[in-house]
Formats: structure tokens, sequence, C-alpha cells
């Protein structure tokens, strides 16, 4: 599962731009699912047809990460940007980001701002390839950069700039491998989802598309376990997948939370409760979907989201892998 | 040239505030009628027209949407000495002192006042007065003269009269209110008024409340359900003034024609019809700009996110000052925003609608 969540964290994506890690994801499932397909938002919906009887269940992580736009090129090759999704400027000085194409570069501060007395903003940054003109730089605006390295491991920790969302992707993927060849009632729509970081937008279109019976988003979410955590919080990494009772988007599902937590406890599954104050999921877009979705998310514990080096414990991915496991091989009752 | 110009004059001068859209939305109809094959309005207001093509079935479902309406304000209070407390979320509070407004259809002359200097209270001389400091003084003797001429409720517009700034056919700019998004209003007039049948069916909706959150092409969008949506537009303008030392970024440029947009803040622009506007342009020798990313959001963001997802970008042109009593625009970039568009909905085919 490691080398898969490498390979998965190395292909670039930022919200609106899937393109490589759509194709990364698309040999991935290809071959365990019965269809594939991608809509006009970018999402890529594979369809793994169950033997009868059962529900239409979506199961949604989303691949977009958040990233950096390029706004201006001056004339020694500096780049302005502007923010895709949500980037601290905090977290930005120093920061290396990678184009599409491979380009490095570094995130530098704008000399007129005095770093020791101000905070920072994002147009105070700019992105610096080490070019000294703007004929050496190939990127133009629209260009798109996100944090890199992509992937590191040690021990059961992952660290990685996008582990949020591509841990979710790791869970998804895995959870078709492991049902290889098993039979389940269920018609399982698996969607790798595209521009949640900006949204959700991609969620909304393909719940809109799929009309499930219900929907569960997998995604990463914050602790409560480091330094003086503010707003305090009940879920620690390694303690188990987390079931999103509630977020600043939407209340889970309550029936649905207590079939998974009733299967996580009769397969002694590690889980925690999880209420989150700041952010949501895709779970969010497709509960109001149409006539409305039974929808609730299960989540990834994960440190420093929305840094350079966010980190999750590949413990808590496993246990996700294998909630959603055993929970779809029984029938499901709401 | 002129007849774009005589329009844009027309649709600037008339009255529109966000949820009052009804006397742009009668002068569009009467310039539209007999040029389209169906007129519809629905529950919000919207006017969408429809258009035909020509050619063989299946022919593409293309939404061109411009919205009619401009941000407002309107009147919360009639006070006990005739003066009228008003909110004005839209727009920029610097913007708001001294300003002629005129209120309601009827056009309700006033201007908008602070308490003289003087008078005011403590910092308030020295920090921009909000709706909430000033007052509009429609020189009613009392609240009972005031009430007979407006009431709690009343939509508000600045009162700018359209004016040409100059000629020369290389710059030719003009002056007025409600460019955004009135500006696309013409385009789209100008589109369905052509001779030459397009290959595509075309909707085009004039919208509602695009102001207030992109409410009327949200609907549109559902009930049409197209293969894909372009939204005409009048955007952000700031390239004046500039230092000519400091790192220059402005969002677009008046006079390098229609601003594309690759990335705002309600769309990231579908990239086969990003390809289809750069090859058109590139095709027919237009100028096209791009509108620097991240700012902003127009119809396109609602129409993507419509049914299972539409194919969707947004095209402008650059007004300086939007937002404000008046704004400047440079007719050749509405000129080409036209020619933009009607080269795209001819070139358009199924390989701009993929991933």
């Amino acid at each position: 599962m490691e080398q898969l969540a490498k390979r998965l964290a190395e292909a670039f994506g930022v919200s609106g731009f899937e393109e490589e890690i759509r194709s990364v994801l698309l040999e991935e499932v290809k071959d365990l699912v019965d269809e594939v397909r991608v809509d006009s938002l970018g999402n890529l919906i594979a369809v793994r047809k169950g033997s009868g009887g059962g529900k239409r269940v979506m199961l949604a992580a989303h691949m977009d990460q958040i990233g950096l736009m390029v706004t201006y090129v001056d004339e020694k090759g500096f780049m302005r940007f502007a923010n895709v999704g949500y980037i601290y400027a905090l977290a930005s000085w120093g920061g290396q980001v990678r184009f599409a194409d491979g380009t490095l570069g570094t995130v530098g501060l704008d000399g007129r701002v005095k770093a020791g007395r101000t905070l920072p903003e994002l147009r105070d940054y700019y992105i610096d390839t080490g070019a000294t003109s703007k004929a050496e730089v190939t990127q133009k605006v629209g260009a798109v950069a996100a944090f890199w390295p992509g992937f590191a491991s040690q021990g059961n920790t992952w660290f990685s700039p996008n582990l949020d969302d591509r841990a979710g992707c790791v869970v998804l993927v895995q959870l078709l491998r492991d049902l290889k060849d098993v039979k389940i009632d269920h018609d399982l729509y698996v969607v790798f989802t595209t521009q949640e970081e900006i949204g959700p937008r991609g969620a909304q279109t393909a719940g809109y598309a799929i009309e499930p019976d219900l929907a569960i988003a997998i995604d990463v979410t914050l602790t409560g376990d480091i330094p003086y955590a503010s707003p305090a919080m009940e879920v620690g990494l390694g303690k188990g997948v987390a079931i999103k009772v509630q977020d600043s988007g939407m209340i889970g599902h309550a029936g649905l939370n207590a079939k998974l937590i009733g299967a996580a406890e009769s397969a002694g599954i590690p889980y925690q409760l999880e209420v989150l104050q700041g952010g949501t999921t895709d779970a969010y877009a497709i509960q109001v979907t149409r006539a409305g979705v039974p929808a609730t998310a299960l989540s990834i514990p994960s440190r420093h989201v929305h840094t350079p080096s966010q980190i999750v414990d590949q413990r808590d991915v496993a246990a996700t892998v294998r909630l959603l496991d055993v929970f779809l091989r029984g029938p499901i009752d709401l | 040239m002129t007849d774009l110009r005589d329009l844009l004059k027309r649709l600037s001068e008339t009255f529109g505030p966000s949820g009052n859209e009804k006397a742009v939305r009668a002068l569009i109809r009467a310039e539209i009628e007999g040029r389209v094959d169906r007129l519809e309005v629905d529950a919000l207001g919207n006017l969408i027209a429809f258009k035909a093509g020509i050619g063989p079935e299946p022919r593409l479902k293309v939404l061109l949407a411009a919205h009619m309406d401009e941000v407002g304000f309107m009147i919360t209070k009639i006070n006990k000495d005739g003066t009228l407390a008003f909110s004005a979320p839209s727009v920029d509070a610097r913007l708001l002192l001294a300003k002629r407004v005129r209120i309601g259809e009827p056009g309700v002359p006033g201007v908008i006042c602070a308490p003289v200097p003087h008078l005011q209270k403590g910092d308030s001389a020295h920090r921009v007065l909000d709706a909430d400091d000033l007052f509009i003084d429609i020189g009613a003797a009392d609240e009972k003269f005031a009430s007979a001429k407006v009431t709690l409720g009343d939509y508000a517009t600045f009162a700018t009269s359209f004016s040409v700034l100059s000629e020369d056919p290389a710059w030719p700019t003009v002056r007025g209110k409600a460019f955004d998004d009135r500006a696309g209003c013409a385009a789209l007039v100008a589109l369905l008024a052509g001779d030459e049948a397009y290959p595509v069916d075309l909707y085009a909706a004039f919208t509602v409340q695009e102001e207030v959150g992109l409410r009327g092409a949200r609907v549109v969008a559902h009930r049409v359900a197209p293969d894909a949506a372009f939204a005409l537009e009048g955007t952000i303008c700031d390239d004046l003034p500039r230092p000519p030392d400091e790192d220059s970024t402005p969002v677009t440029r008046v006079g390098d024609g229609p601003a594309i947009t690759l990335m705002d803040r309600s769309l990231v622009s579908h990239p086969g019809l990003l390809a289809l506007l750069k090859e058109t342009a590139e095709e027919t020798g237009l100028a096209v700009q791009y509108k620097a990313p991240g700012l902003g959001g127009t119809d396109a963001g609602a129409m993507h996110l419509a049914r299972e997802g539409v194919p969707a970008i947004a095209v402008a042109t650059p007004c300086r000052y939007i937002h404000g009593p008046a704004a400047i625009l440079n007719l050749n970039d509405l000129q080409t925003l036209v020619s933009l568009v009607d080269g795209a909905l001819r070139r358009i085919g199924p390989a701009n609608l993929s991933r």
C-alpha cells in the first residue's frame, strides 16, 4: 500500500488540472471494475457492478490537491501567483513547488515585507525557479504548481503535501484490490472527484449523475493531539478510522453512521468519532444533490493539513479500507 | 460599430438592479424579437432566447449568458426629515459619497450625502463613510413628502448618462454605468442579430441576479442542459494608474482585446473551450488577453455545475471602474468579443467538450 501511496502522491493534480493523477488512477482501477468514464468536470467514475439486490453506493475521494497558479511573470523570471484552494501564507515561504511539467521552484518572499514584523500575504510571495531572466522561464500565466516533494515514509508515518486527499484515493484503490473476485450485492460507484479544494465541485455533478442510494466520502480530517490544538478535538493519529458526526458543511447521516460503527465494532476495527469545526468534504455536496442522499464521511486523521508536509498513520488508512470492506460485504438497510 | 455603441448606450442607461431587471428585459426583448425562434421568461425573470442552428443533426446545444442586472442600492428607511437610509452591499464604500442616484423606475433623482464635516462626530471626518453613515437626499421637505415619491424596498442605481470619450477608431472609448454586464448583453444581442446562421442550436440567456449570487444562471443551465456554456461579461480592469517602476500585474488591460478566464473564484475554465477560444483567435487573427487568475466570479461558475456538469468558460470586455458610477471601456474590445464568440460558435465540436 505504501508503494501505491507514493505513486499517487507523486502524481500532479492541482484542482482543475487533474489529468496526470487521473491517468495514474485509471491505470490502477481499470482492471478492477466493469466500467470507467470521465465526466465534464473531469471526475473519474469507476463502476463495479454488484451481484444484485443491493444498493447503489457512491464512494468519493478527491484526487485534486491545493496549489498555486501563476498570475504574472516579471522581467527577471519571478512569478506571482494566486492560490488554488486554501493556501496558508504562513506555510508558503521557502516551500518547494513543482509545476505540471516537472519544473521546480521555491516560494520566495518579497523584500519589502519585513517577515519579522508583519505576517506576509500570498501576494508578497513569488515562485523562483532559479532563472535570472524571463526568457529562461517556460511557465506562462495560468501555469499551476503544487508543493513538493511528493512522498516520504518513516515507520507507520507517511509525509506528503497532498495526503489530503491522495490518502483517500489510496483507500479506494486498495478497497477495489481487496474486493477483486469477491461477490458483493451492491453496485459500487467509486469516484475520484475533481475540484474538491475549490468547491466541492466535482462531487456535486457526479452525485447528480449517479443518483446513489447512499454516499461515503473518504477524506482526511484534523487531529486534536498536537500541542495546544484549537479547537479541541477527540480525533488522534493512530487511533483508527474517524467516522464523521459533523463538520462545517454537513451532519453525517445518523443511520449510516450507526451502521458503520456497528460494522467497526463487530469486526474489531479501531475507530473514532469525528466532529470537525473547520472544513468539510465531498459528502457535503453529495448530500444535497437532487432530492437528497444519505451521506457521511470516513476520515483519515492527519496533522498539518494544507501545509507542505502533512502526516497520516498508515494504520488508520488500513483501518478505513477494512471498515469499508466489512461494511460493503453485508446488506445495507437504512 | 455605431450600432453596437448605440445599443450599449441604451442598455447602459436603463434601470436594472439585481431583482428588478424588468426594464432591461423589455429593451432586450424588443431588440431580438423577430431574430430568434423562441423567447421565454422563466420564474426568476431570465429572458431565454432560442435560435435553431442549420446543418445536420444532432447539433450541439450551446448556452450563452449575459446578465441584465447591475449593482444597485435599496431604500431601507425613510427618515423623519425626508432623507433616506439605504443599503449598497456590492458597491465599494469609497464610491458612494456625493454620487447622483435614481430611485425606482420613475427615476426619482437623489444625491448620496453625509452629515456636513463640521458636524461629524469623532473620527468620521477622517475615515471612509459607508452606507450606514450616509443618506440619500431627494429634496423632500419631510417624511410625508418623501413617502409620496419613494417606498421602503425601492431599488436605486447610479444616475449616469452614457458618453462617448473618443471617436478615434484606434481607441474608441465610452463611459457609462452598468457596463458590467450591459456590455455582455450588447455583445449577446449582436451575436443574435447576425445574418449568417450558426451550426449549433443557440440558447441566449439574459440572466438575472448575477451580482447577488449567480442565481439566474443557475436555473437557466438546469433548464436548458446545454452541451457547453459561455458567460459574456464586463470584467475588472485596473491597468491605470501604474507607477513605472512597480511590478505591473493588471487583471486586464483596456485595448488588448477580450479577456479570457483561465480561473476565477467560481470556475476553472474547461480546457477544451479554452483551446477553442485560443484557436479561434489565432485562426481569425483576433487579439485576446487572459484575465489574471483568481479574481471575481461569473454566471459560468453556476452554469458549469448544473446537473451532471457542463463544459463552461467566461470571456469578458475589460471595463475600468466597474461596480461604480462610471465605467470606461474600449469599443474595439467589445467588437472583438463579438467576433471571437461568433468564430467559436462556428468551430465548436465534440472534441472541445471532452477532458
